[in-house]
């Protein structure tokens, strides 16, 4: 036997949809298997059925060539099965070593031996090089970290099969480079790894193969070797996917948002955004790049109302807005699609419609009279948007919760970009978004420019920030260190910059590197 | 004023808020079990009263106080369980099955009092615990004389507030619970049972509270009344959240609850008005609420029902 697993027609029929349709999958020993698809095309669903979370309706698992009914994680943990979810399984107030050991803890007497589990934490990290405190606690930990955990956590549990769905979404490209080291590592070690993507150029760097979902069926499995960008973005989107978009220059007016000395601070009273002046003209899209928590997002949310300024002013148009609620911002004419779709951008228990009015329900035409909603805007509006942005499945009264990441997403950009904001802030817009919805919303965000609006981007993906961009700004440590022109910039150069480097010593440190 | 002080310092006055604590002490020890699994337990009120109604009337029938205590014990498990049962499987809503099982208890309580005594208001005395004297700390001055005698209860109180504190946070069920009350779904994915400890939890909080109704009832009493238990399953949650879900922090405030109580039968004298001592817990849990005493977070998933997949 030379598969470690093997799944045979899995079905599963969720109330609404279709999430697998007689999937096959199999896993070799010691490979790396790419999973990728659309999003809602069923992968993680796929995998939770592997982790004994869902139960399939039809088909057959075999784990080292054994038959296996896995109807909970028990049984799957039994089996080394490890897995690592698209939104993190960990227990914020405990510590990190009792989040790996929990649920098979070592015991001295009756009680808990913490201190045998911090060793074993330590040992483990030492001996995969993945490097934490065991003693700290979760919810101080960076997302990057967190994940650490979760993949200590697998391991600890001597995980041979190690499932990773969507592990790089969050993460900062140092902290994928990292990641992709340790799972090179394991796989020299003889584990097999599943590893879900939306990322085209990660599937190509780490995998031995890769399959393709599409609507729940599979599409196909092929060699990493025997296949290209052009190629994997058809098979997962069914038709030639753009990687460019096609944008004419910008046609830049007057300023729309201005930003004088701005200042923000984060709850401790750390300086994260330093003085800052920064403008945004209407009809150009200016991209923020930057390796994130460099004061990204405080700056966005010191524009949105959702934080205070510590000093320092901020223009919408010829309005000052500092330190404005949120409503009235948004009143000024903004648009804003958060980095996390979750906590800032959606209410998971509300119907799609409901969720498409956030923030103008209390507008016409959504309100009749003076105060009764009118259900029939509503929908009227929810069906609209739905259909144009392809959310899927396209039922209004759905709530969120049930639609997979990407398709959360899609209601957001949707919500925001249908109101034609003069400013309008997209900040991580494409995470956790499938190749071909990626293309569609890079294509909005260009017409919104042509359309008018001042456009503010802020993106950890280099390739986003260069396909958008007519101005780059680069963010470190607080300060913006440089704006320049879309044609000044580089992949290398911007990479050199978002690390601290300076610009002047750009070309001299060019000239040094090819000299050694 | 002197005299005043002298009421606040007074050891009579410590030993009965020691007295007075320990009914609160074993519910918000249940309250304190059943919240960290992510079930909230308006019911403590309920599991108290027929925990007390349990203890008179198997101590009545066969003369056995202790037995009464192992009755009121497995009745509170009974009530446990039932309250559990709503919550977990049918994913009632946690208040009101906490609610509907205060509203039962009480209702059940008085038709048994009825049906079997025939009397209205009271049971009739039934055998108690006695007190008992510890030998060296009842030696020890001042000390001494507020905790040198007292019933056994209070003592298990006292031991059950220690052996719950090296449960929730040195045992790995402990661990787990804490884990299940806060993130289920990541207790799931690890192969813990989430079920499973939702209703050990919430069973060990009913019995809890019927040891809590027990020493009401043939401890500190030695009959039921109607509604004897008067609020003080509310005063144990306050005490919870007071306590920040901890049991030491939950037995400093039952003990000042307790304090609070005892004082006011001895204030009246002094005009303060009983109303404003039976106020105190409730203002105080606001306060506390409020964040006045650094933040006060229960477990994340209090409340809110696990479905799984
Ligand atoms: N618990 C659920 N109840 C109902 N529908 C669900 C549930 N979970 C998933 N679905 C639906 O099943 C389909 C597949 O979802 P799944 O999460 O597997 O997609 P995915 O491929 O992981 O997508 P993404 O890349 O966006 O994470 C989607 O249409 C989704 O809306
Ligand atoms: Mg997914």
């Amino acid at each position: 036997m030379d598969k470690v697993l093997e799944m045979h027609a899995i079905t599963k029929q969720f109330p609404r949809v279709l999430a697998n349709d007689q999937v096959d999958f199999d896993l070799e020993y010691g490979e790396i298997h790419a999973l990728v698809g659309e999003n809602g095309s069923g992968k993680s669903t796929l995998m939770n059925i592997l982790y004994g979370l869902y139960q399939q309706d039809a088909g057959e698992i075999v784990v080292r060539g054994r038959p296996v009914q896995i109807n909970e994680p028990r049984v799957a943990i039994d089996l080394k099965i490890g897995m690592v979810f698209q939104h993190f399984m960990l227990v914020e107030p405990l510590t990190v070593a009792e989040n790996i050991v929990l649920g098979a803890e070592l015991k001295k007497g009756l009680f808990f031996d913490s201190k045998r589990a911090v060793q074993e934490v330590e040992n483990l990290s030492r001996q995969y090089g993945l490097t934490i405190d065991p003693r700290a606690k979760i919810a101080d930990l960076s997302v990057g970290l967190q994940q650490r955990v979760e993949i200590l956590k697998a391991l600890y549990r001597g995980a041979e099969i190690l499932i990773l769905d969507e592990p790089t979404a969050v993460l900062t490209p140092q902290e994928v480079e990292d990641l992709f080291k340790v799972l090179r590592t394991l796989k020299a070690k003889g584990t097999s790894i599943v590893f879900i993507t939306h990322k085209i150029k990660e599937v190509l760097a780490l995998s031995d193969r890769v399959s393709v979902l599409r609507r729940g069926r599979k599409v196909g499995t092929k060699a990493t070797a025997e296949t290209d960008e052009q190629n994997l973005a058809e098979m997962m989107v069914g038709r030639v996917v753009l990687f460019n978009v096609d944008k004419k220059p910008a046609q830049p007016g007057p300023e729309v948002l201005r930003m004088e000395q701005l200042t923000v601070e984060d709850q401790f009273g750390q300086v994260k955004v330093d003085q800052v002046d920064l403008s945004v003209r209407k009809g150009e899209v200016l991209g923020i790049a930057g390796v994130e928590g460099n004061g990204q997002s405080e700056l966005v949310e010191a524009i949105a109302g959702l934080r205070k300024a510590a000093s320092g002013r901020i223009f919408l148009g010829d309005r000052e807005i500092t330190n404005s609620s949120p409503l009235k911002v948004r009143e000024a004419g903004f648009g804003y699609v958060p980095e996390d779709r979750h906590r800032r951008g959606l209410v998971l228990d509300y119907t799609v419609a409901d969720n498409l009015i956030l923030g103008i329900h209390g507008k016409k035409p959504f309100v009749k009279g003076c105060m009764i909603r009118d259900d029939q805007a509503v929908y009227e509006n929810a069906e609209q948007i739905i259909e144009q942005y392809d959310i899927r499945p396209p039922v209004a009264k759905q709530l969120a919760r049930s639609l997979s990441g990407g398709n959360q997403q899609k209601i957001v950009v949707g919500r925001e970009f249908t109101q034609n904001p003069d400013l309008l802030i997209c900040a991580q817009p494409t995470r956790g978004v499938d190749v071909g919805a990626i293309e569609f919303i890079h294509q909005q965000v260009i017409a919104q420019r042509d359309q008018g609006a001042a456009v503010l981007l802020v993106s950890a993906e280099l390739d986003e920030i260069l396909s958008l961009s007519d101005r780059v700004a680069v963010m470190y440590n607080g300060k913006i260190v440089s704006v320049m022109s879309a044609d000044e910039v580089t992949e290398h150069k911007l990479g050199f910059l978002m690390l601290g480097g300076r610009l002047e010593d750009y070309g001299a440190n060019e000239v040094n590197g090819h000299a050694k | 004023m002197g005299e005043v002080l002298a009421l606040l310092f007074n050891t009579a006055v410590f030993a009965a808020a020691l007295r007075m604590a320990t009914p609160l002490i074993f519910a918000a020890l249940g309250g304190i079990f059943s919240e960290r699994s992510g079930v909230v337990n308006i019911a403590l009120e309920g599991m108290m009263l027929i925990g007390a109604f349990t203890a008179m009337f198997v101590s009545h029938q066969t003369g056995l106080p202790w037995l009464g205590v192992v009755g009121a014990v497995l009745a509170g498990i009974v009530i446990g369980l039932l309250h559990a049962f709503f919550c977990i499987h049918y994913r009632a809503n946690q208040v009101v099955v906490g609610t509907a099982i205060n509203i039962f208890a009480g209702g059940l309580t008085v038709f048994l009092l009825r049906y079997y005594f025939g009397a209205a208001g009271t049971s009739p005395s039934v055998p108690t615990i006695p007190d008992i004297t510890i030998p060296v700390l009842s030696q020890i001055p001042w000390i001494g004389r507020i905790i040198g005698r007292q019933n056994p209860l209070v003592y298990l109180a006292l031991l059950a507030v220690v052996v719950a504190h090296l449960v929730v946070y040195r045992t790995p069920w402990g661990l787990r619970l804490r884990a299940v009350g806060e993130h289920p779904r990541a207790a799931d994915t690890v192969g813990v049972h989430v079920f499973r400890m939702r209703y050990l939890a919430v069973a060990l909080s009913g019995a809890l509270a019927g040891l809590g109704g027990t020493y009401l009832s043939i401890a500190h009493l030695s009959r039921f009344s109607e509604g004897m238990t008067a609020g003080r399953g509310f005063i144990a949650l306050a005490a919870v959240i007071f306590g920040k879900w901890t049991p030491y922090g939950a037995l400093g405030a039952c003990l000042f609850f307790g304090y609070a109580d005892a004082l006011q039968m001895r204030l009246q004298d002094v005009g303060v008005p009983t109303q404003f001592m039976n106020m105190l817990p409730y203002v105080l849990t606001m306060v506390a609420l409020a964040g006045f005493i650094g933040k006060s977070v229960g477990p994340k998933a209090s409340g809110e029902p696990y479905i799984k997949g």
